[in-house]
């Protein structure tokens, strides 16, 4: 009997978010702080474009890269938001979710062996998308000390003479943590030097809450015409189910993008983007609202886990933190499922975002107050329970 | 800061200080201090209960009101206004632009009540020259807030 399956896809390690998400599931009356999306609705009026984009009935395919209205909106948000000029008609092209775009830039830029840098704690696909792509991931490991930030000697050590692209996730999931513009420049000075590619995923770059205006890599001169920048609808504009992101970057490499997401998907689902147009032209203001509203939970949360004694260094970005449980002397999934069984509140163990996430647990205030007050009664509770038997 | 203690006190009156200056990342007592000196200032009027009445076994009627008047001389539509809004029946007068001059919101038990207060009491009135009544006949949102059965959180309880 011929082999069934594909060794690669066997061989990718099932995501360590998805076994956390069974045991959760079986559990009765469990309250989570385990969403990795925003808790507001998409606001009424990009869904209300939605609706009436369905009843004009367009309901046909895109362009395969997207429509050109949308196109203009997402380098016009880019121009004034970074300053930082695309061409609509080349150099973008609309994606499902960032995800996607992560997926379609590694197989439009690696060929077998090329390495590329991963950041972890992060986002769980880009090592396998990496795999997929015949890429070999490098992993390199964020700490606590620098707020989880990339740091320059950190990523001298891991490159060589066969890397190729550097992934750059931030404002980071799981960890929150921001680069400024300035820790930035330092980036950007070795990956000119040593001439490799970017991907920068930039998903969170709304939730900033340093009070500074967001910084993009590509704002580096240099660096726009090495970097792919993805970014997407879901956490800015609560936008998570309609699944749309978009990835901008050198015609060259998008061409090729294009082509690989044509022959995958076609195009991006209509419907989302005719209402991300609006999302993207009157927006700004609710992205906002939402902003304030995160910040102030962040606030909330940071100030309670100070309260109950849990060490958490102060995230800037995102809608989590990433909290260091190493005291208790258990791992990360050990500490999430006592949690879980003992007061019946999920969070994510941290090692569920690469090895480097052991010892941390990652929280999402994306909840209402309500709820986190609730939760976090219930985690003060069980960690008092744990220091008094340590005693 | 005043303008984000009144964003987070319009929607939740009830929070505790505490809280509220946790969230603004503010002192307790610079909060205290900014809603006792709101209070004094009547920017803040008070704290109310938004209540669905319908859920309740409690009849209440409501009707707005569209009230013409004419201004005399010494007396000017503020002056009209409070001989309106002094009554206890009286939920909200607003003074308006276009076809009429104020909007008043009238509470009662039965539409009976309502209408005997607008031909006994409004109506009479010597600035009044007419009134129009429509009674609401249901809520569907009050003060930003859908009436409604609350929503459900929608979302997977673990996601990356």
């Amino acid at each position: 009997m011929k082999k069934i399956l594909s060794d690669r896809a066997v061989g990718l390690k099932p995501s360590g978010i998805r076994k956390f998400f069974d045991i959760v599931n079986t559990m009765e009356g469990a309250i989570s702080l385990g969403v990795g999306e925003p808790d507001f609705e998409t606001p009424w009026f990009i869904r209300e474009e939605g609706i009436y984009s369905l009843e004009k009935g367009r309901t046909f395919y895109t362009s395969n890269a997207g429509l050109k209205e949308l196109k203009v909106e997402i380098t016009k948000y880019l121009k004034r938001r970074f300053g930082v000029t695309y061409d609509p008609d080349h150099e973008v092209t609309v994606t499902v979710g960032g995800s996607e775009g992560i997926d379609v830039a590694c197989r439009a830029l690696l060929n077998p062996g090329d390495e590329v840098i991963i950041p972890q704690p992060s986002y769980v696909s880009y090592e396998p998308c990496v795999i997929l792509a015949d890429g070999v991931p490098v992993i390199l490991e964020l700490k606590e000390e620098n707020r989880f930030k990339l740091t320059k000697e950190d990523l001298l050590k891991k490159i060589t003479p066969r890397t190729k692209l550097l992934v750059l996730p931030f404002p980071n999931n799981p960890t929150g943590s921001v680069m400024t513009r300035k820790e930035l420049e330092e980036i950007a000075e070795v990956i000119i030097e040593k001439d490799i590619l970017v991907l920068s995923d930039e998903i969170y770059t709304e939730l900033t809450y340093t009070g500074a205006e967001p910084a993009s890599i590509t704002q580096i001169p240099g660096m726009r015409e090495r970097t792919v920048l993805i970014n997407g609808f879901s956490k800015a504009y609560a936008m998570t189910g309609w699944r749309l992101g978009y990835a901008c970057g050198p015609e060259e490499i998008i061409r090729q993008m294009i082509k690989v997401h044509q022959f995958a998907i076609m195009c991006a689902p209509t419907t989302s983007q005719y209402a991300a147009v609006v999302a993207m032209r009157d927006g700004d203001q609710e992205v906002a609202k939402m902003r304030e509203s995160y910040n102030q939970r962040r606030r909330y949360v940071l100030s309670r886990l100070k309260e109950m004694n849990l060490p958490c260094y102060e995230p800037e970005g995102a809608f989590y933190v990433f909290p260091n449980i190493s005291r208790f002397h258990m791992t990360s999934e050990e500490f999430a499922t006592k949690l879980l069984t003992e007061q019946k509140v999920a969070v994510v163990p941290g090692n569920a975002f690469g090895d480097s996430g052991e010892g941390f647990i990652r929280i999402s205030y994306a909840y209402s107050l309500k709820q986190l007050k609730e939760a976090l009664g219930r985690i003060e509770k069980f960690i008092g329970k744990l220091d008094g038997k340590a005693d | 800061m005043r303008e984000k203690i009144l964003a987070v006190i319009e929607k939740n009156a009830r929070i505790d200080i505490h809280d509220l200056a946790t969230l603004l990342g503010e002192s307790e007592t610079s909060v205290a201090n900014e809603i006792a000196e709101m209070e004094k200032e009547h920017i803040i009027c008070g704290y109310h209960t938004l209540i669905n009445w319908e859920n309740t076994s409690d009849e209440k009627v409501v009707a707005l009101i569209e009230v013409k008047v004419t201004p005399q001389r010494g007396m000017g539509f503020d002056k009209i206004a409070e001989r309106i809004y002094q009554y206890d029946e009286v939920n909200a007068v607003y003074l308006m632009s276009g076809a009429f001059d104020f909007t008043v919101f009238i509470e009662g038990r039965t539409m009976r009540e309502v209408a005997q207060f607008v031909s006994d009491k409004l109506a009479p009135l010597d600035s009044v020259l007419s009134t129009a009544t429509h009674f609401v006949l249901k809520k569907y949102k009050d003060h930003g807030t859908i009436l409604s059965t609350p929503e459900q959180d929608e979302r997977q309880l673990i996601t990356p």
